[in-house]
C-alpha cells in the first residue's frame, strides 16, 4: 500500500476555506500543549483571550486599533506578494510613513493652511512609505538585487533613524526627557470613531476595495497579475516588467506609509517610542493567511489584532506573559503552509500493485518496489 | 581500431520501454565492443536517450535484458551503474557550481573518508588530466570555466571512478569546433586503452568524424547498424529522416503578395555570447508558409526571438511591411501585427494559473471591447473567449476553468486562438505540433493553412517533415544559425533535407536533389 499526492483536476475552493480555518484551530491545539507545560489552563487562557478581544466595547475598540495598521501594511505586503517580490519590508515602510507624517505635522504645520494639513501629513506619510518600497524595487526590477535582503535591512535604517529623530533632534523640549516628539497640532489629529480606533479604519476599508478593484477590472491589474504568474510569458506578451515591478511596489509600499501616517496623526499624535511594533512582520503571516486576496486581508488583520490584545490581557488578568497572542500568531503559519497544499493536491491510497502508472516516473518507482 | 579482436564488453539485448501512450524502445539490441565509439543516431524522440538512460538505471526496461562482459546484470540506479564501470556525461552538466573541480569529482563517492585528503586527490586528477590531455586546473570552481572545460571535468569525473564505458548525450552540441576537435582526441586516447564510448547525436559530421559504428533509431526502433567506414552521410540522412511522407494536406497553389519580413545578415548571440544567429538572411511574401526545417538547437528559439523583438540582433536588419523594426520592443511588435506561438507552452505561451478566457484575451486585452479606459469588461472578455472556444474547439469545462488544467493540446489550441486572432500580418509558429495526438495536429497544420489563405505571412519552424513538407511553400534549412539552401517543398526530398540538416550546404548537393 503506498500514499501518493495527487493533482487534482480543479482547484478545492472547499480546501482554500477550510485551510486558514482548521490551521488556526491546530494552532490553538498547538498552544495548548505549551500553555498546559506551563502550567497554565488553556481553556481559561483561550475564554480570556477572547473577553480581552472582543468582550466589551472598549476592549473590541482596541482590537481595532491594533487591526488598522495590520490591515494596511497586509494589503501592501499582498501586493508585493502577488508580483512575487518578497516585500518583507513594511515595517520600515510604515515607520517612514509615521517620520514624514510628523515631519509635515510638526515643521510645515506653519505654511499649510489648517483644513489641508491633515491630508497633507497623510499624504506626505503615504509618498515616504512609497519610496522606501521603490528602492529595493529599483534595485531589484533594473540590476537583479535581491529584494529579501534590501527591504529587510532597510527596516533597520528607518527605525533606527526614527529613534534617533525621536532621541535627538526632533525630541519635545517640553517633554520632560520623554523619548518623542512634540504634540501635533490639533488640525493634524486624524478623527477617532470609537473610543481610540481612528479613521485608518476607513482607509483600509477602502483600500481593500480599491486593490480588489485593481487587480480583478484594470488592465493594469491584469499585467500584474501576468507579470506575478509567469514573468515568461509576461515578457512574451509585451508586458513591461520593470517598470511594472517598481509602480506595484509603490503602491505596495505606499499602503504601509499610510498605515504609518495613520498611525501616528491617529494614536499617539506624535512620534514616540514604542511607535515600532512589528506590525509590519505580522502583516506577512496576515497576507499568506488570506490568500493574498485584498477583502479577507481585513478580517484576517482582526484576527491577528484579536491575538495581540487577548494575550495584552492574559497578562494583566492571569499573570501569563502576554507573548502567548505572539507564539499563537507564529503558531498559525505552520499548518497553514502545509496545508496550502491540498487546494491543488489531494492524498490517495494505493492499495493495489498494479495500479496502472501516471508518470514514467512512478513507473519506475512502483517497478522497483514489486 | 583493429577489427580481428573484437571483444564484445556490453550487450542490451530486446530492450523495450513504454511510457503511457509511447512506445519508447521497442526491442533495441546493442552491442559495444572494446575500444570502440559507437555513435547513436536519430531525431529527437527516436528514443536514444531512454536507451541511454535504461544503461544507467535512470530508467528500468520493460523487456530486455543487459549482459557485461557476457554476464547478466541488473541496473537499478546511477550508482549500479557506476559500481559497473557505466558513466554518463549528460547534456546539462550535473556539476556544483561553487565548489572546486576536485569536489566535484570526489563529490558523491562511497569510499570517501571523513575528511578527504584533497592534496591525494588533486594529484590524481593532475595524473589522469595529463595521461588523457583534459586539461583542467583541479583548483579552479566550476563556475570559472568555461562550458568546454565543464565538459572535460565531467569525463575526468567518470574515469576518476574507473569508468569504461562512457556515455555522452549530444557532446559537441555546447562546444566550439576547436573544443570539439579536442574531444575527438580525448576519445581517442580513451579508446586506445580499451575504454569504449556511446555518443548520442543527431549531427552527421559528428558520426562521421567521431564514431566506429553507428546505430541509427527512428521511432523506438533499431533500423540500421553501419560501420562508418561503409557508410555515407546521405546513407544516413536518408536513414534517419527517409520515411515517406504520410499525408500531404489538400493546399490551395500558393499566390505570395508583397514581401512581409525581410531579414538581412542577421547575427545574434545566446546567453553564453557564443554566436547563434550568423549571417542568416530570409524572406517571407504574404500569403506564403515558409518552413524551417532543422535539427533542435540549431538557432530556431534565436530566430523566432529576433523576429519577434525578444531579442536583439547584434547585427543585420529586420524589416517588416517594408520599415525597419530591428530596435522595435515586443510590445511594438506585438502592435505591427506579429504573433508568435511559442515553443514553450506552458512556460511561455500560457499563464497556468489563470483562466482559459483570461489566456484568450491575453493579446487583445489592450484594446476595446475587452478594456474601455484602462477597465476590463469581464462580459466581453467571456463573450470574446466563448467564442473562440467554440470556433477552435478547446475542450474546456468552462471559460473560467484555470488553463493548467487543460491537455497539452487544448493548451496549444487556446494559444493558436489567441494569435491566430489576434494576428494581422505575420505568424511565428514555433514546433506547433510537438507532442500532440494526431487529430490536434491536422487541425494546428489547417489552421495555419487558412491564415496563409488569409493572405498572411507564416513563418512555421519545425523539426517534423512530414508537417513542414505538407504545408509549408518554401523550407529554408538551418543548422548551427546558418541557411544551408532555401527549396520549394514540391521539388525536394527528404535525403535532401537530411543532409542540409546535418551541415551541408545547398551549394554542395548535387543539382539534380534540387532541381
Amino acid at each position: 500500500m503506498r500514499v501518493v499526492f495527487e493533482k487534482r483536476q480543479s482547484i478545492s475552493r472547499q480546501a482554500m476555506v477550510l485551510v486558514p480555518v482548521l490551521s488556526f484551530f491546530a494552532a490553538l491545539l498547538l498552544g495548548a500543549i505549551l500553555l498546559l507545560s506551563s502550567g497554565a489552563n488553556p481553556i481559561t487562557t483561550y475564554v480570556a483571550m477572547l473577553r480581552g478581544a472582543f468582550g466589551s466595547t472598549y476592549s473590541f475598540s482596541e482590537t481595532l486599533v491594533k487591526a488598522i495598521p495590520l490591515m494596511l501594511t497586509g494589503l501592501g505586503v499582498a501586493v508585493a506578494f502577488k508580483m512575487r517580490f518578497w516585500n518583507i519590508g513594511a515595517e520600515g515602510q510604515f515607520v517612514w510613513g509615521g517620520i514624514a507624517g510628523t515631519f509635515v505635522a510638526l515643521f510645515l504645520s506653519q505654511y499649510i493652511p489648517d483644513p489641508l494639513l491633515l491630508p497633507a501629513v497623510i499624504l506626505g506619510g503615504t509618498i515616504a512609505g512609497a519610496i522606501w518600497a521603490g528602492i529595493p524595487a529599483v534595485l531589484k526590477a533594473y540590476i537583479g538585487v535581491d529584494e529579501t535582503l534590501t527591504s529587510l535591512m532597510l527596516n533597520y535604517v528607518a527605525i533606527l533613524y526614527a529613534q534617533y529623530l525621536f532621541y535627538g533632534p526632533w525630541r519635545d523640549p517640553e517633554g520632560y526627557g520623554f523619548p518623542g516628539t512634540a504634540l501635533f497640532p490639533e488640525a493634524a489629529w486624524l478623527p477617532r470613531l470609537l473610543n481610540r480606533a481612528h479613521l485608518g479604519l476607513v482607509f483600509a476599508f477602502i483600500a481593500a476595495l480599491v486593490l480588489w478593484f485593481i487587480f480583478n477590472r484594470t488592465r493594469w491589474g491584469f499585467e500584474l497579475k501576468i507579470i506575478g504568474e509567469n514573468k515568461t510569458a509576461a515578457e512574451y506578451l509585451g508586458i513591461k516588467i520593470a517598470r511594472n515591478i517598481v509602480l506595484a511596489l509603490l503602491l505596495s509600499g505606499a499602503l504601509s506609509g499610510l498605515a504609518g501616517a495613520s498611525e501616528v496623526a491617529g494614536l499617539s499624535r506624535r512620534l514616540q517610542t514604542g511607535f515600532s511594533m512589528g506590525y509590519g512582520y505580522t502583516a506577512i503571516i496576515v497576507a499568506w493567511m488570506a490568500q493574498l486576496k485584498s477583502i479577507p486581508v481585513l478580517f484576517v488583520a482582526v484576527l491577528m489584532a484579536a491575538l495581540l490584545v487577548g494575550g495584552d490581557q492574559v497578562q494583566l488578568t492571569m499573570g501569563l506573559p502576554s507573548s502567548v497572542g505572539l507564539v499563537l500568531q507564529g503558531l498559525i503559519l505552520f499548518p497553514m503552509l502545509a496545508g496550502s497544499l491540498f487546494t491543488e493536491y489531494r492524498l490517495r491510497i494505493i492499495r493495489q500493485k498494479n495500479e496502472p502508472s501516471i508518470s514514467p516516473d512512478q513507473e519506475i518507482e512502483s517497478e522497483l518496489q514489486s | 581500431m583493429d577489427n580481428q579482436q573484437l571483444q564484445v564488453v556490453l550487450e542490451m539485448r530486446g530492450i523495450t520501454k513504454r511510457f503511457p501512450g509511447v512506445l519508447a524502445n521497442d526491442k533495441v539490441d546493442l552491442t559495444l565492443n572494446a575500444g570502440e565509439v559507437l555513435a547513436l543516431l536519430g531525431e529527437n524522440g527516436a528514443g536514444k536517450s531512454t536507451l541511454m538512460n535504461v544503461l544507467i538505471g535512470l530508467y528500468r526496461q520493460d523487456e530486455g535484458e543487459i549482459y557485461l562482459g557476457g554476464k547478466r546484470v541488473e541496473i537499478h540506479s546511477p550508482s549500479d551503474a557506476a559500481d559497473l564501470g557505466i558513466g554518463m556525461v549528460h547534456q546539462n552538466f550535473k556539476l556544483v557550481r561553487t565548489m572546486t573541480v576536485a569536489e566535484n569529482i570526489i563529490l558523491g563517492l562511497k569510499d570517501l573518508p571523513f575528511i578527504p585528503k584533497i592534496q591525494e586527490v588533486t594529484k590524481r586528477i593532475k595524473a589522469l588530466s595529463d595521461q588523457y590531455h583534459l586539461k583542467v586546473d583541479p583548483s579552479a570552481y566550476i563556475w570559472q570555466l568555461s562550458v568546454g572545460e565543464q565538459q572535460r571535468v565531467e569525463i575526468l569525473k567518470l574515469i576518476y571512478r574507473g569508468a569504461s564505458i562512457l556515455i555522452l548525450d549530444e557532446p559537441t552540441a555546447v562546444l566550439t569546433p576547436q573544443e570539439a576537435q579536442e574531444l575527438e582526441h580525448v576519445l581517442e586516447i580513451l579508446t586506445s586503452e580499451g575504454k569504449s564510448a556511446i555518443f548520442i547525436t543527431h549531427k552527421m559530421e559528428e558520426v562521421m568524424a567521431f564514431s566506429d559504428r553507428v546505430l541509427v533509431l527512428q521511432q523506438g526502433k533499431l533500423i540500421a547498424s553501419r560501420n562508418t567506414d561503409e557508410t555515407s552521410p546521405q546513407e544516413l540522412a536518408r536513414l534517419m529522416v527517409g520515411r515517406e511522407v504520410l499525408f500531404r494536406l489538400d493546399k490551395e497553389p500558393c499566390q505570395p503578395g508583397d514581401t512581409v519580413l525581410e531579414l538581412k545578415d542577421i547575427c545574434a548571440m545566446d546567453n553564453r555570447g557564443l554566436p547563434a544567429l550568423n549571417d542568416l538572411s530570409l524572406e517571407i511574401k504574404s500569403g506564403e508558409i515558409l518552413g524551417i526545417a532543422g535539427v533542435a538547437g540549431n538557432g530556431q528559439n534565436h530566430l523566432a526571438e529576433v523576429v519577434t523583438g525578444l531579442k536583439k540582433p547584434s547585427k543585420g536588419q529586420v524589416i517588416l511591411n517594408g520599415k525597419d523594426v530591428t530596435q522595435n520592443s515586443p510590445l511594438q511588435m506585438i502592435q505591427s501585427g506579429v504573433s508568435y506561438i511559442p515553443a514553450d507552452r506552458i512556460g511561455m505561451g500560457a499563464v497556468g494559473n489563470m483562466a482559459v478566457s483570461e489566456n484568450l484575451s491575453m493579446k487583445g486585452y489592450r484594446k476595446e471591447p475587452i478594456t474601455r479606459n484602462g477597465i476590463l469588461q469581464p462580459k466581453q472578455i467571456t463573450k470574446f473567449a466563448k467564442n473562440l472556444i467554440e470556433l477552435f474547439r478547446i475542450a474546456t469545462p468552462t471559460p473560467a476553468t484555470r488553463i493548467k488544467f487543460l491537455s497539452g493540446g487544448n493548451i496549444q489550441k487556446a494559444i493558436l486562438a489567441r494569435e491566430i486572432d489576434s494576428c494581422s500580418g505575420l505568424m511565428v509558429a514555433v514546433y506547433p505540433s510537438r507532442g500532440l495526438d494526431v487529430g490536434a495536429t491536422e487541425s494546428v497544420r489547417k489552421m495555419l493553412l487558412d491564415q496563409r489563405q488569409r493572405g498572411l505571412a507564416v513563418l512555421l519552424i519545425s523539426e517534423d517533415l512530414d508537417e513542414l513538407l505538407s504545408i509549408s511553400d518554401r523550407i529554408a534549412v538551418l543548422f548551427d544559425g546558418r541557411i544551408m539552401g532555401v527549396v520549394p517543398s514540391e521539388h525536394v526530398d527528404s535525403e535532401t533535407l537530411g543532409l542540409m540538416m546535418g551541415g551541408v550546404p545547398i551549394s554542395a548537393l548535387p543539382d539534380e536533389a534540387v532541381s
